[in-house]
């Protein structure tokens, strides 16, 4: 099976952030690979592991720091990592990223698409579903289980709504499926992974690679344009109740019946 | 072309029962728009929509066909995309929920228009669509203005646009259509779907919530306890979770749910960065930490510095002898 895996980079989720101009920052604080992308490329790994003629190819758009994430994807196990890169590519929003991915993923044969549900710092979740759109291909997004029959061919896929869950069984591949926590639990890179992750290549794959006109490629052409970022209001300085645990109980329960009337 | 501005809104129900997240995407919808159309994709034609009307819905348009026995984003999609070449609306409006998040994306994708999800406000300025959505699960806000072709796709964050609903009797039109639809048997497989009386936390208007300070999985009983009274939801922190002591679903924070409930009550949660991305929109936050310095006490407007375990039973009871006064 032909695996294809998207990623992203994203801030430590552990990270607290500052608005410097236009752009969120956070001095010191580490990148990390997308945690939904993790459980992506962990659900590859997995497959191959059982399919072992299977093949993973991890694609990923940014600037250079990128490739320290591809290449945790390629100590994970991923065996072939392709990094979209082109200062074309920076400041555009979610329809052009999808746009670029599937133009690239469409290079090669593929089987299995699987993407995070959605990235931690954007919040979109849209790129999935996206990419899946412009492949032509059905998808399933916020997987928690992915079930192959025992000859690959055909799935029966678990995804999480509201209140419960949804199960789609017999889906034929190709597909795609946005991957939820629950799917696994992703593995550190061992030494050995990320010894043998040295001697796989990442390959650049830049606008004019992909045939890209660069008039597509502009921030002007996106459809949603930022016009503000801001940090949020500040909360109002909180009350510590005191007295004995019975008291605090009954102060408690008063306040939010009779000031905050929300009971 | 007239000026007015049209909104399509896509009801969201649960065999046939409509979602309470639809009166609040149909609120914003009538405080901006001149015309709502609310589409209503369900397998019976004798669905009753009245409370859409009064909702804030112009019209309401019952699309029935056998296959939307269930939501599924094929059948929703092709249908909705058949009917606004008819309705020509400048904004589709939805729920930030599973659902309507993926099918807002692919929407937007089909049509190849502008998407904005999980916002938190919505505004109309000059004829500008404009909205703020929070970043980072909440730790930034993004304002952002929508352009190109229309209609845009825009998702609303549930429990944000609830409003006070209206006073006025409101009058509307309803249309019936049989409508045919492609066939996705083949893609769709065989759907089957398991949801539960539980009350998810996005949806919930109080949430009880419980961290390692609650020393071990029996002792969430206390917090469903106290939930049970309040009509709450349990949440709860991601090392909870990843200790298996509750479903991944109940996780608050960066790697799990964005919750914005009216009253948020944190038990034995310090308060990590990616915990109070998730929650510290709530619009009353009530902390009981036995450590006075928790970061958890940075965003609550209600401290209580003790025992969880202790303190829990009691507000059980204190909010019990409250609502049972009331009758």
């Amino acid at each position: 099976m032909k695996i294809i895996v998207c990623i992203k980079q994203v801030l430590d989720t552990a990270a607290k952030i500052e608005i410097q101009g236009e752009k969120v920052v956070s001095p010191g604080s580490p990148f990390i690979m997308n945690p939904y992308d993790e459980f992506a490329v962990e659900e590859a790994v997995r497959i191959k592991a059982a399919l072992p003629e299977s093949e993973i190819i991890v694609f990923s758009m940014g600037p250079d720091s990128v490739k320290e994430t591809l290449k945790r994807a390629l100590a994970m196990g991923a065996d072939q990592a392709v990094h979209l890169t082109d200062p074309l590519f920076e400041g555009l929003d979610n329809s052009l990223v999808a746009k670029i991915l599937a133009k690239a993923i469409q290079k090669q044969s593929f089987d299995l698409v699987l993407c995070g549900r959605q990235a931690v710092d954007d919040d979109m979740a849209q790129v999935g579903p996206a990419l899946a759109v412009l492949l032509e291909i059905p998808f399933i997004t916020i997987v928690t289980q992915l079930q192959f029959s025992d000859n690959f061919q055909t799935a029966d896929i678990t995804r999480q709504v509201e209140g419960g869950s949804e199960v789609r069984k017999n889906m034929s591949l190709p597909f795609l499926v946005t991957c939820q926590k629950g799917l696994n639990e992703p593995r550190l890179p061992s030494l050995k992974g990320i010894m043998a992750a040295k001697k796989k290549e990442i390959q650049n794959l830049s606008a004019s690679d992909l045939g890209l006109e660069e008039g597509l490629l502009n921030p002007r052409n996106n459809k949603l344009h930022e016009i503000k970022l801001s940090l949020p209001p500040e909360r109002k300085k909180g009350i510590i109740l005191e007295g004995s645990d019975e008291d605090i109980a009954k102060q408690l329960a008063t306040i939010i019946r009779e000031e905050e009337k929300i009971i | 072309m007239d000026n007015k501005f049209t909104i399509v809104v896509v009801v969201e129900h649960d065999q046939n029962a409509i979602k309470p997240v639809t009166f609040e995407v149909l609120n914003a919808a009538r405080t901006i728009a001149d015309s709502v159309i609310a589409y209503y994709f369900s397998d019976n034609a004798e669905v009753d929509v009245e409370p859409l009307i009064q909702g804030g819905a112009d019209e309401v348009k019952i699309c029935h066909n056998s296959d939307f026995a269930s939501y599924t984003h094929e059948t929703y999609a092709a249908a909705l995309k058949a009917e606004i070449e008819k309705t020509q609306p400048d904004l589709i409006l939805l729920s930030a929920s599973n659902n309507g998040k993926e099918l807002a994306a692919e929407m937007a994708t089909r049509l190849d228009v502008g998407l904005a999800t999980d916002c938190v406000d919505l505004q109309l300025s000059e004829g500008e669509v404009i909205v703020k959505r929070p970043v980072f699960s909440g730790k930034a806000y993004s304002l952002c203005r929508l352009s190109g072709a229309k209609p845009y796709l825009v998702t609303l964050r549930p429990n944000i646009f609830r409003g006070e609903g209206t006073a006025e009797t409101r009058t509307g039109n309803v249309v019936k259509e049989e409508i045919n639809l492609p066939d996705f048997s083949k893609i769709v497989g065989e759907l089957t779907r398991e949801v539960g009386a539980e009350l998810d936390v996005t949806e919930a208007r109080i949430i009880v919530s419980g961290g390692l300070g609650m020393q071990a999985p029996e002792n969430f009983k206390f917090l469903e306890d106290l939930a049970e009274v309040l009509g709450a939801a349990v949440a709860a922190s991601r090392p909870v979770v990843d200790n298996g002591w509750q479903e991944y679903s109940h996780q608050v924070g960066q790697t799990g749910r964005t919750v914005s409930p009216d009253l948020y009550i944190a038990c034995g949660i310090s308060g990590a960065v990616q915990h109070l991305a998730g929650m510290s929109s709530s619009r009353c936050i009530v902390a009981i930490n036995s450590d006075p310095h928790a970061p958890i006490f940075s965003v609550a407007d209600y401290g209580i510095v003790g025992d969880a375990l202790k303190i829990v039973p009691l507000l059980t009871k204190e909010f019990k002898n409250i609502l049972g006064d009331q009758g």
